[in-house]
């Protein structure tokens, strides 16, 4: 194999990986702080100027805490289940592409760990599979709050994750790929999939916020009746794993949506410049994108209360699944229509 | 049913419009709401640095008050121990000595006076039944203690210290005592 590639990729990953971890931890600290600016309040501000070293010092706080296994749970899937949400939670970022290629050594090195012709099929496959850690959790911890919600989760992601791949249809229907990095390419400019498809973009949104357990889909772990749901039982760096699952989860969802609807690393004018500079200025607004994404995610959450779960049901099925049918039904009939199919 | 006031509202149950069906409009409404408050000003106190001002009539730890010439007020008279109505006050009085009139103001004064803190409802009873206006609440507040009986304060931290007068001009009733 060419060592060049594989050191090019090897240092991508590294890169990526420390991003996404970088990100999640400072989403906790953003999350504390847009729920404290939304309710009149300051937030985090005593650790470092502004609490910028909060995310630091809960960390530390996570890793002194007690690691505690309850007597009757099932030790091992007590232990892999937040290990599996962490993996599938960093596992999605390998497929997004960050950027178009950058000129480096003599190399033409891609912005994406892995260039899967089925990337966005990638995605959803590892998302359903994220149930798994929620699943595991609730159950090993042996805890009928915890299995409340890992049902809650399981029943929730399922129904949403129709109706999200209903949506992801009707864009692969317009570009004629799974490939991310061509539906990317084909929003070149302002040309974004969302003027295109509102009624998809809102769906996929809604769902992406239901798979990744926030409110007001937030019924897996809702504090009021589930004392935090599946990781209840949990403590220490595994519920510390768990959170950063979840907020992992939000920057992948936040980048997802970037790029099937936002035109991921597009902007207008991007025409006006060429090579690297325009390399680095794709990665840096794809990123105020995803930033600008999990603000609302955030933005979201502090302002709706939570659904009931007859209502989330009621929601995911009776709503969201017809609502994207007929858009998926009207997508390909205007696509025959113009591919010239009725003439 | 006639109603005690004029705030009740009939319950409404009428079925929701499309519109309101489709939640969105709610919603973007509400996030309107939420994005207004990004831009208020917060109302926070930085507590350790800044500290609230207490009104002039707040009632915290209270204090024996000694007279100009530094001679205690109390006589204990036991007033003040009948009025509180926590029975937080207990005292034993005692005799002046020859040789203390610089001590003790009236002939009677208490040798032990304790005041249980945990008990006291800072109701200021106390301090408006005292005829010698001996005893006062102040605006300071009863410092947190690990162990309980930390908070039955003596004469060794209720008694103002002579060259540390603590300052009750707020609460100061001398010359309204008969008004009273
Ligand atoms: S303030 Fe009220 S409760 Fe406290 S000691 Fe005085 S009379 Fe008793
Ligand atoms: S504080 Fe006042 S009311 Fe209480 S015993 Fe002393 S003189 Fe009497």
């Amino acid at each position: 194999m060419d060592t060049g590639l594989f050191l090019e990729k090897l240092i991508l990953v590294v890169i990526l990986f420390a991003i996404s971890l970088g990100v999640a931890m400072y989403s906790t600290y953003l999350e504390r702080k847009v729920a404290a600016w939304f309710q009149d309040r300051v937030g985090p501000d005593r650790a470092g100027p502004w609490g910028l070293l909060q995310p630091l010092a809960d960390g530390g706080k996570m890793f002194f805490k007690e690691d505690f296994t309850p007597v009757n749970a099932d030790k091992w899937l007590f232990i892999i289940a937040p290990g599996i949400a962490m993996f599938v939670a960093l596992i999605t970022s390998a497929v997004i592409p960050w950027g178009p290629n950058i000129f480096l050594f003599g190399r033409d090195i891609q912005l994406q760990v892995a260039h899967v012709d089925i990337g966005i099929l990638f995605i959803m496959g590892f998302v359903s599979i994220g149930v798994y850690g929620i699943m595991i959790g609730g159950w090993a911890s042996n805890n009928k709050f915890s299995l409340f919600g890992a049902i809650r989760a399981s029943s929730q992601m399922i129904s949403y994750e129709l109706a999200m791949g209903i949506a992801v249809i009707t864009i692969v229907l317009l570009t004629g790929s799974l490939d991310l990095g061509e539906i990317v390419k084909a929003q070149h400019g302002i040309n974004w999939f969302v003027f295109k498809q509102p009624v998809a973009f809102i769906i996929f949104f809604v769902c992406a916020l239901a798979e990744c357990n926030r409110a007001p889909f937030d019924l897996a772990e809702c504090e009021s009746e589930l004392i935090g749901g599946y990781h209840t039982e949990y403590g220490s760096m595994k519920l510390g794993f768990f959170l950063f699952a979840e907020y992992t989860n939000m920057f992948i969802s936040s980048a997802v949506i970037a790029v099937l609807f936002f035109g991921g690393y597009n902007f207008p004018g991007m025409d006006a410049f060429t090579g690297n500079w325009l390399a680095l200025m794709c990665v840096g607004v794809f990123f105020a994108k995803i930033v600008f994404f999990i603000f609302v995610f955030m933005w979201i959450r502090w302002t709706i209360p939570r659904f009931r779960f007859d209502q989330l049901m009621h929601l995911g099925w009776k709503r969201m699944i017809p609502i994207a049918l007929i858009n998926l039904l009207i997508t390909a009939v205007v696509i025959a229509f113009m591919e010239g199919w009725f003439n | 049913m006639q109603s005690l006031t004029n705030r009740s509202k009939m319950v409404s149950n009428k079925k929701m419009s499309f519109v309101e069906k489709l939640y969105l409009p709610a919603i973007f409404g509400g996030m309107l709401i939420t994005f207004k408050h990004l831009f208020k000003k917060h109302n926070t106190l930085k507590y350790p640095e800044q500290t609230k001002k207490f009104a002039p009539v707040y009632r915290g730890q209270h204090v024996l008050k000694r007279d100009e010439e530094g001679r205690e007020n109390c006589t204990a008279c036991g007033l003040c121990a009948v009025a509180c109505p926590a029975e937080a006050i207990t005292m034993v009085a005692g005799e002046r000595k020859k040789g203390e009139e610089s001590l003790y103001r009236e002939e009677k004064y208490a040798e032990t006076y304790e005041i249980n803190m945990l008990r006291c409802i800072f109701c200021g009873l106390c301090e408006e039944a005292c005829p010698k206006e001996a005893i006062f609440l102040t605006d300071r507040l009863v410092p947190s203690q690990f162990e309980r009986n930390e908070f039955i304060m003596g004469k060794d931290r209720l008694v103002e210290d002579v060259n540390n007068r603590i300052d009750i001009t707020a609460r100061q009733l001398t010359g309204k005592r008969g008004e009273i």
